[in-house]
């Protein structure tokens, strides 16, 4: 079992589940990005995903867009990634996934990119523009290196795709609550619930919940059916808006969601 | 295997389908409509009416002489698609698409647009058929191109600016992106270039060559053979893919697609993808585009909205490659002097976009010299672009 997948069980032994917790690296700046991620697991955030500034990511709402693009005009690099994940993994042991479009990953070299991730700490990646039928290469590298690999599964996605999605994640399939991009929603999409339940008839065992989610009730509602909750929109918000400190306090107030009744 | 039967999802290592999860399933259901459309008589003939009866197809070509003494006396032929319904080539993709919208039972359209070009033909498109739309447009691109804005809306579309990014095409077309993901049940993107995941690279072409097929049998009626050259300016590349492709398998029609140099390929002001870039992936395809060395994408310069695009779709990345079209580089400057002396000798205003082709088909012109003939692909009218030209060539001052 992987990291990742053993941080999630060890959630679901306890008889709730996981939360996932995005922040882009290099937003506001690359010491800030470290320590709102470590404020994150020192507040109850099992796994983390830090997300890799790109120039064109279209799968992300205003609030991420923002972020992203303002790490990008801070002089963000890529390699500020496995020092992000360094510098984390030094001091909390939740695993970290990224979180990165795919073009910085072929541009960087794949095997060359994966190496690096292992050596700095990482488990792992996420993602979201590359489906497994584009992903020979990097199907290979994961299987080489061990690292998580995560794969989209969407409301609108066939049965084939969803086995597809299954049988090629490792650490979690991620479920995309609604069809839409991130971003704070009133309500998780009821689609959310379907598309988990038709994950677990093509028999995942490891699945999370993403997109809309900002608050401790939708946290508690998405782990009654799912193995994890993830939050990105809401956690960015709360560091633009108020740093450190309010960044830390979200995911506290997140956290209380995955607590039993 | 003649080139032409090339149909993707790659060509050669370009292509592919590099694409959120999400928008899976709503490109195997357009894929499956394109190929069904392939095959339907029913669905040629419909659009074939809509040609000739609305777009004015089969186009023109006209020899142009006096211009062409500008260009070492070679013979130059345009293809008039300045002349179609909306004053450039992309109503002939739009037209098939929309009618591929009414097959799948969708009722509204979304689309990117640079010059307005696409957004405009995307607009009458869905004002014939009834549809309701959508047309994203970066920020600068509304401001450059403020009378297509005024035409779209006329037509009944909804214009959104979009100001995130560099505010231009390739970040109107991650907003399409966006709002499709969000819309998809009820809502077909019409995708404007020969780019993009699989199946638009080859299915735009496809509603594109027309282009070539008509202009192939004009120039032997008109010269008794095939033209030595065939030139078209390249941004995504589907002017330049759909006059190619019926040449492709004719090995002795030297294709030339000119890409927009802005101020000049060795400056950073340029939109030349292939001449600069390297392969990558953007907007779901596999190809060659302008980025630095951690993969982020650079934004592109050209005086030409619709050239101004940091990547190219993915059969021009492989012609490049296997060397069957060459892609060379036309300056701002160059465009603009090819727009006034086609202007000043032959009473024909281009595109900009246009313009590039003109301009490289002057320089090829000169290198060939007489016995050369030279079609070029006239994609837009230049009506659009009077308050850039204005402003280039100092027109605008009423006191004069």
């Amino acid at each position: 079992m992987s990291a990742v997948e053993t941080a999630i069980s060890a959630r679901k032994d306890a008889g709730s589940g996981a939360l996932i917790g995005y922040l882009p690296v290099g937003f506001p700046d690359l010491p800030t990005s470290i320590e709102a991620a470590v404020a994150l697991v020192e507040n109850g955030v099992d796994v983390l995903e830090l997300g890799v500034p790109y120039s064109d990511p279209v799968m992300d709402g205003t609030v991420i867009q923002q972020a992203t693009q303002a790490a990008l005009a801070g002089g963000f690099r890529l390699r500020h990634a496995f020092d992000a994940v360094a510098a984390i993994s030094a001091r909390v042991s939740a695993p970290i996934l990224l979180m990165t479009y795919w073009n910085p990953i072929i541009q960087f070299g794949i095997d060359k990119f994966a190496d690096e991730l292992l050596a700095a700490g990482g488990a792992g990646l996420i993602t979201p523009d590359l489906i497994p039928d584009e992903g020979a290469d990097w199907l290979a590298t994961s299987d080489r290196t061990g690292l998580d690999r995560v794969f989209l599964a969407a409301p609108s996605s066939t049965e084939a795709r969803l086995r597809q999605a299954v049988t090629l994640s490792r650490g979690f399939v991620y479920a995309v609550s609604t069809m839409g991009i991130t971003g704070a929603r009133s309500d998780v999409d009821a689609a959310a619930r379907s598309l988990v339940s038709r994950l677990r008839d093509v028999e995942a065992t490891s699945v999370c919940v993403g997109l809309g989610i900002s608050t401790a009730e939708q946290v508690r509602e998405v782990l009654g059916y799912a193995d994890g909750a993830i939050v990105g929109s809401a956690l960015v918000k709360a560091l633009a808006d108020g740093g450190v400190d309010a960044v830390a306090r979200a995911a506290a107030a997140l956290a209380d969601g995955t607590r039993l009744n | 295997m003649a080139l032409r039967d090339e149909n993707g999802p790659y060509f050669g290592e370009y292509g592919g389908r590099h694409m959120p999860e999400p928008l899976v399933a709503a490109i195997d259901e357009i894929t499956a409509a394109y190929e069904a459309s392939k095959v339907d008589p029913t669905f040629q003939a419909e659009l074939a009416e809509l040609h000739r009866t609305y777009t004015g197809r089969p186009s023109i070509i006209t020899e142009v002489p006096r211009f062409a003494e500008h260009a070492g006396g070679a013979r130059i032929i345009l293809k008039r698609e300045d002349l179609n319904h909306t004053g450039s080539h992309k109503i002939n993709n739009v037209l098939g698409q929309a009618l591929l919208t009414k097959r799948l039972g969708k009722t509204r359209v979304i689309a990117e647009t640079g010059a307005g070009q696409h957004g405009v033909a995307t607009a009458t498109a869905a004002a014939l058929f009834g549809f309701d739309c959508t047309i994203f447009m970066g920020e600068v691109d509304t401001e450059r191109q403020a009378l297509n804005v005024a035409r779209m809306r006329l037509l009944g579309a909804e214009v959104v600016s979009v100001t995130t990014g560099a505010r231009t095409l390739k970040d109107a077309i991650n907003e399409a992106y966006r709002e499709w993901v969000g819309s998809v049940a009820t809502t077909n993107y019409i995708f404007g270039t020969a780019a993009g995941p699989h199946p638009f690279p080859a299915m735009v072409r496809d509603f594109q060559k027309i282009i070539g097929e008509e202009a192939r049998e004009q120039v032997l009626a008109l010269t008794g053979r095939l033209p030595d050259v065939v030139a078209a300016c390249v941004g995504g590349g589907s002017n330049a893919i759909g006059i190619f492709h019926a040449f492709l398998d004719d090995p002795g029609v030297r294709l030339l697609g000119f890409e927009a140099a802005g101020d000049g390929v060795d400056t950073e002001r340029h939109a030349a993808s292939i001449e600069r870039g390297r392969p990558g992936v953007l907007h779901g395809a596999r190809t060659y585009l302008l980025q630095d060395e951690d993969g982020q994408t650079i934004e592109s310069h050209s005086i030409s909205a619709g050239l101004d695009y940091p990547g190219v779709g993915p059969e021009h990345a492989w012609l490049a490659d296997i060397g069957r079209a060459e892609y060379l580089p036309a300056t701002d400057a160059e465009a603009m002097e090819a727009l006034r002396l086609l202007s000043r000798t032959e009473g024909i205003i281009p595109a900009i976009e246009s313009a590039h082709a003109l301009a490289g088909a002057i320089r090829v012109g000169k290198e060939l010299g007489e016995d050369a003939i030279i079609l070029v692909n006239l994609s837009g009218r230049g009506d659009k672009d009077m308050e850039t030209a204005g402003k280039y060539f100092d027109l605008l001052d009423a006191t004069e």
